[in-house]
């Protein structure tokens, strides 16, 4: 009966006040999501369902350019995210299992601080790196810049996983004749792996949707699917806009579900 | 040729910066034995026990295994398994790829190794359960299967890491008497650490008693229970009565002690007393008798405080006229003429032939 006091739904306005966060956050998305396929092209007035629009996207007349944005932004995407994973796994395999050593502490700061900064700060800062040291703006610098804010994102949810491991399996291979590689190799990397799957796809999210940074060092008349929308954008919102969108996220939903559900996965089989 | 000791620790000390968790520990175990080291958490036993294995480096001393010595190398070159007090099996393979890692590290083809791992899981009667992973089986189970991967290897000397701590009592009885079975039948070297002393006196040849970082007795189960060398001994294995007692008189093998009622009591000499000494005796509570007719050879006066009925035997506590608590303990049986007797009783305890024991410390 104690419980009752506090069941957080009798408070007044509640109902009211989640409703109305819900609709402010997810409204403008159904309103995109409705109206690409809408068969007209107007984006306020509603003719009925089509596909039109989604057709338009693969053989209408900027296609083309979508396509190719779109090719850029999967191929940043996959080299980005594996190149991170990979950094985030040694990370968290010397911050969690490297015992204490100095600076321990500052190295965590040092790995996480990119989600706390400003994302135009790290933008810039990008982009004056690159200018200082002349290099060629493209699709490297792309790359370049994704891998380098990728890391944390794919390192916390290894991290996470890695602190949940004992480290007694690991004396175990080794009493059993594994060398420290082979305890690696064969017992902790599995017991990781749905850490490691987890941080890749969340690390491939944060580069297909990038903007900023990307906008930023991105050289001219190279685009990526984000890049591309905006630009398209600018000269006004048509419908084809809002397929492309709502594939986009579509996607994103996918694979932020698809993270979550593999970190959560044998934690009981 | 006499056999090389399986394992001999010479000088063996463990420092964590100022903390001296091991101070200069010298041990001898034979092969084929069933060796415990037993004392309470913290007296330096599991680090012990992890020098042996490798996962702890020793600060001075050497460790040596069948005349080798082994201190230098790294876990997987020496060849002793360890059984993890919570087993410590790997989550993600099923339990025939438990048993048979070890085989398979050192070089074995996978098919030897499978073939080797069903015989082990034979041994320990879990054939049925090979293709189970370790999380869908219960604690016993995982305890075997956790024996069977240590031993697959056919290690030169098994560690095990208090095993049974995690079963509950009438499996640990039972898992006890498997592993003296299984240790006779493999013939190989266990080196058994635990807490418990029931434990230890049930499975050990010989039991090594630390506490503090040092041995404080080594000796058989029945040595060490009936001659404990110090206070910390007796009173940590079993049940013990300890009295303050003052040497009164030597003569020859026996001494005369005075406790601190004015209550006298002869002792045999085990140690160098001379007179004056304020030492304690202990007395174990199954080696007394109580009786309300003063036969007056050497008796302790007393009252009975009360009687605690625990099924085997009834525990009586007195009050001596000294002022210190006594426990007897007496049979639950016709046949141990049970001498119980209602509390406020004034009575008369008789320590059996031998059964005091002098501590010096």
């Amino acid at each position: 009966m104690g419980s009752r006091k506090y069941n957080i739904r009798a408070y007044p306005g509640f109902i009211h006040l989640t409703v109305l966060c819900l609709l402010i956050l997810y409204l403008p998305l159904a309103i995109v999501a409705v109206y690409s396929f809408n068969n007209s092209p107007s984006i306020v007035v509603w003719e009925g369902f089509s596909w039109r629009w989604y057709l338009d996207v693969f053989i209408g007349l900027e296609s083309a350019k979508f396509k190719l944005a779109a090719k850029n932004s999967f191929i940043i995407a996959i080299i980005a995210a594996t190149v991170a994973t990979v950094i985030a796994t040694f990370s968290a395999t010397a911050m969690i299992r490297g015992g204490r050593f100095r600076l321990r502490t500052v190295s965590f700061g040092l790995i996480s601080l990119p989600l706390m900064v400003p994302e135009i700060v790290t933008a810039v800062a990008t982009l004056i790196f690159f200018n200082s040291i002349g290099f060629e703006r493209g699709v490297l610098s792309i790359l370049l810049a994704h891998i380098a804010f990728c890391i944390p994102f794919s390192y916390l949810p290894i991290a996470a996983r890695m602190q949940g491991i004992e480290d007694t399996y690991e004396e175990a291979a080794q009493d059993l004749y594994a060398t420290k590689r082979q305890a690696f190799t064969k017992i902790l990397l599995p017991l990781m792996m749905p850490g490691i799957i987890s941080g890749f796809l969340l690390a491939f999210i944060i580069s297909l949707d990038d903007f900023i940074i990307t906008n930023f060092v991105k050289g001219a008349g190279v685009e990526t699917l984000p890049t591309a929308i905006f630009g398209a954008v600018k000269q006004g919102i048509k419908p084809n806009i809002m397929a492309i969108s709502t594939m986009l996220l579509a996607f994103s939903i996918v694979m932020v579900t698809l993270s979550y559900l593999i970190s959560k996965s044998d934690d009981k089989t | 040729m006499p056999n090389k000791p399986a394992i001999i620790v010479k000088d063996a000390v463990k420092r964590y910066g100022d903390f001296v968790a091991l101070k200069k520990i010298n041990l001898s175990i034979q092969d084929n034995e069933f060796f415990t080291l037993l004392g309470p958490s913290g007296c330096g036993k599991t680090t012990l026990l992890r020098m042996i294995a490798g996962f702890e480096d020793v600060t001075e001393g050497e460790i040596f295994l069948f005349g080798e010595e082994i201190d230098k190398l790294p876990p997987h070159k020496r060849p002793v398994n360890t059984v993890f007090q919570n087993y410590a099996l790997f989550p993600h393979m099923n339990v025939r790829e438990n048993v048979s890692f070890g085989l398979e590290m050192l070089g074995q083809s996978k098919s030897d190794a499978m073939r080797c791992a069903e015989e082990m899981l034979e041994l320990v009667r879990l054939s049925q359960f090979a293709s189970r992973k370790p999380a869908q089986l219960s604690g016993g189970q995982q305890q075997r299967v956790a024996l069977a991967r240590a031993l697959a290897p056919q290690p030169k000397v098994l560690l095990l890491d208090e095993p049974l701590s995690a079963l509950d009592l009438k499996l640990r009885k039972a898992m006890q008497l498997e592993l003296k079975h299984l240790q006779r039948e493999t013939g190989i070297t266990f080196i058994f650490v635990t807490h418990d002393q029931e434990e230890a006196l049930t499975m050990s040849d010989r039991i090594a008693v630390m506490s503090d970082g040092e041995i404080q007795q080594l000796g058989e189960a029945r040595d060490i229970y009936e001659r404990p060398r110090n206070t910390f001994v007796a009173d940590f294995i079993g049940d013990t009565n300890l009295l303050a007692v003052k040497v009164e008189s030597i003569s020859g093998s026996m001494v005369q002690c005075l406790l601190k009622g004015g209550q006298r009591l002869k002792i045999a000499v085990n140690d160098k007393i001379k007179i004056g000494d304020s030492l304690h005796v202990s007395i174990r509570p199954e080696r007394l008798f109580v009786s309300d007719v003063d036969d007056s050879r050497g008796t302790l006066r007393g009252t009975v405080k009360d009687n605690i009925f625990i099924g085997t035997d009834i525990n009586s506590l007195l009050i001596l006229d000294s002022g210190d608590e006594f426990r007897v303990r007496a049979s639950n049986s016709d046949r141990g003429n049970k001498r119980i007797y209602a509390p406020g009783k004034q009575v008369f305890v008789t320590v059996e032939e031998g059964a005091a024991r002098l501590l010096v410390d």
